[in-house]
């Protein structure tokens, strides 16, 4: 699949990961534009159906980023982020979802760097996976 | 003081002397009322009943293969808020240990209850028991326990016990505050009474039963019964696991499915008061179906069907005592509880956490600590 896009739904943190994509914009580091960005305030409010709704609706992979433990603007969002994304990671793989297709980072404010370094790793994973196995079902 | 006494069984009736051993707890245990399984006088149902005057235990029956609902929901109503005296509750040990789970979730209270559990012989579907039951529920009863504890087929013509209690392990309540034996035990003649806590040994006393000590059978007719299901249980898994691997075998699995939600209304462990998917969360604008129908070209209605499901799992999952009551609320006869089992049994065992095994263990998804997980981040923290 050459012309294959990947995308990957992004849920960052107001305080760390999503100021750290705000900074590598600002820095013009480039990075492939296969990211949505959706801004949450803390990592531990993602419920794990936004992940498992973003999945059945197509999109290719989940990345879930916040402030490294111990950085919590919440004190303990991340960790309680943390199990969910375990039990995520226990649960979708039972449907054929690839382990691949939900990814946790700590990303701090000033990481702007190692924002766009994460998804410039993601996009070619995905490439080589293929396109989630959803976009091809009438479900769901 | 007696950890271990005997229900002395009359003229082979067990389910008399069972009836007897209530009428007893009741008139000197000290409690306001009982919670038990009875044969309703104006149909021959078994639901639970609360029972507070001794006379009206006549049709006390908590050994009829049948359970129309997990009654750790009503224990839940019962405790929710103190009560003003105290409830012996007769239970499964499925129902016990969902109780336990929702006495986690803060949605009962062990204080004003003790709780009551017998040996689970399994039960049948509420469609099938009353096929099984025929015109007298409690000779019914008295046939399918002595056939089940000879260790006979407990199928009748093309059905048996619910594919649920064939793969519980757990068929004695060795949580339960006070329990009652009968698996290894020759229940002509005896069943057994155990207390397990405190509050069991108690009550006991107060009830000044003859002592007795665990027949030399009872450990291995335990072993043997538990090895069965857990054989069972783990084709179970295997054929599950096969038939869901991929989302479109899933979607396959679920065809039926016509978003109900009995299954959720069902489910003891599905803690939530109002459940998202029947808020305004899902109250989609008609222009919405018209956008997704668009995309595809196509969509299945209800929409939802699978999300509901996989959200349900990753809500409830670590929670799931394997009862069946989703299976047996399932009009369209999908194999509810296969699927949550099989996927319970990974999520749990992620957190090493077994469900309804203690108060004291904490639901994996309340608790979080620093250092855990660490190979979700690549090893760091």
């Amino acid at each position: 699949m050459e012309d294959y896009e990947p995308t990957i739904i992004a849920f960052t943190c107001n305080w760390c990961t999503y100021t750290a994509a705000d900074l590598a914009g600002t820095s013009r580091l480039s990075y492939p534009p296969n990211v949505r960005l959706i801004r949450v305030m803390c990592t531990g409010m993602v419920d794990p159906k936004y992940v498992i709704k973003a999945l059945l609706e197509g999109a290719d992979a989940v990345l879930i980023s916040g402030c490294h433990i111990g950085d919590c603007h919440y004190m303990n969002g991340n960790l309680k982020a943390r199990r969910r994304v375990k039990l995520l990671k226990e649960l979708l793989p039972r449907f054929g979802f690839d382990e691949q297709r939900v990814k946790l980072t700590w990303i701090g404010a000033s990481d702007g760097i190692q924002f766009a370094e994460t998804i410039t790793e993601m996009v070619p994973k995905l490439k080589a996976l293929g396109p989630n196995e959803v976009r091809n079902q009438m479900v769901l | 003081m007696a950890k271990i006494a005997k229900i002395e069984v009359k003229e082979q009736n067990p389910l008399n002397s069972l009836q007897g051993f209530f009428k007893t707890l009741l008139e000197q245990g000290e409690i306001s009322a009982i919670l038990v399984p009875q044969h309703l006088p104006m149909k021959d149902v078994v639901m639970p009943t609360l029972v507070t005057d001794p006379e009206k235990l006549n049709g006390t029956d908590p050994l009829a293969p049948v359970f129309p609902m997990n009654a750790a929901k009503l224990v839940s109503r019962l405790t929710g808020k103190p009560l003003g005296g105290s409830v012996a509750v007769v239970l499964r040990p499925c129902e016990i240990r969902a109780f336990i789970e929702l006495v986690k979730l803060k949605q009962g209270r062990m204080e004003e209850v003790i709780l009551v559990g017998i040996d689970c012989l399994g039960a049948y579907s509420n469609v099938d028991y009353p096929r099984f039951v025929g015109d007298d529920g409690t000779q019914a009863t008295l046939r399918f326990c002595q056939n089940a504890l000879a260790g006979k087929s407990t199928a009748v013509e093309d059905f048996d016990l619910s594919p649920a209690c064939k793969a519980c392990e757990y068929p004695i309540a060795e949580n339960a505050d006070v329990l009652i034996g009968l698996v290894g035990v020759d229940i002509n003649q005896q069943m057994l009474v155990k207390a397990n806590t405190p509050e069991g040994e108690a009550l006991l006393e107060k009830l000044k039963l003859p002592e007795a000590k665990e027949p030399d059978g009872r450990k291995k007719a335990i072993d043997s019964l538990v090895a069965q299901r857990v054989a069972y249980r783990d084709k179970m898994f295997a054929e599950t696991t096969e038939a869901t691997s991929s989302i479109e075998k899933l979607t396959s699995y679920l065809a039926n499915c016509v978003n109900c939600f009995n299954c959720r209304v069902a489910c003891p462990v599905c803690y939530c008061k109002e459940c998202v998917f029947v808020t305004d969360v899902f109250d989609h604008e008609p222009t919405q179906y018209l956008r997704w129908a668009k995309r595809k070209g196509i969509i299945k209605m209800p929409t939802d069907t699978v999300f509901f499901h996989i959200t349900r799992l990753a809500h409830m999952s670590t929670a799931c005592i394997g009862c069946g009551q989703c299976s047996n609320a399932c009009p369209n006869n999908i194999p509810v509880m296969e699927l949550f089992r099989t996927v319970s049994s990974h999520t749990q065992k992620a957190f090493d956490y077994e469900p309804g095994r203690s108060v004291e263990d904490e639901p994996p998804l309340s608790i979080f600590r620093e250092g855990e997980f660490l190979e979700l981040t690549g090893g760091k923290e």
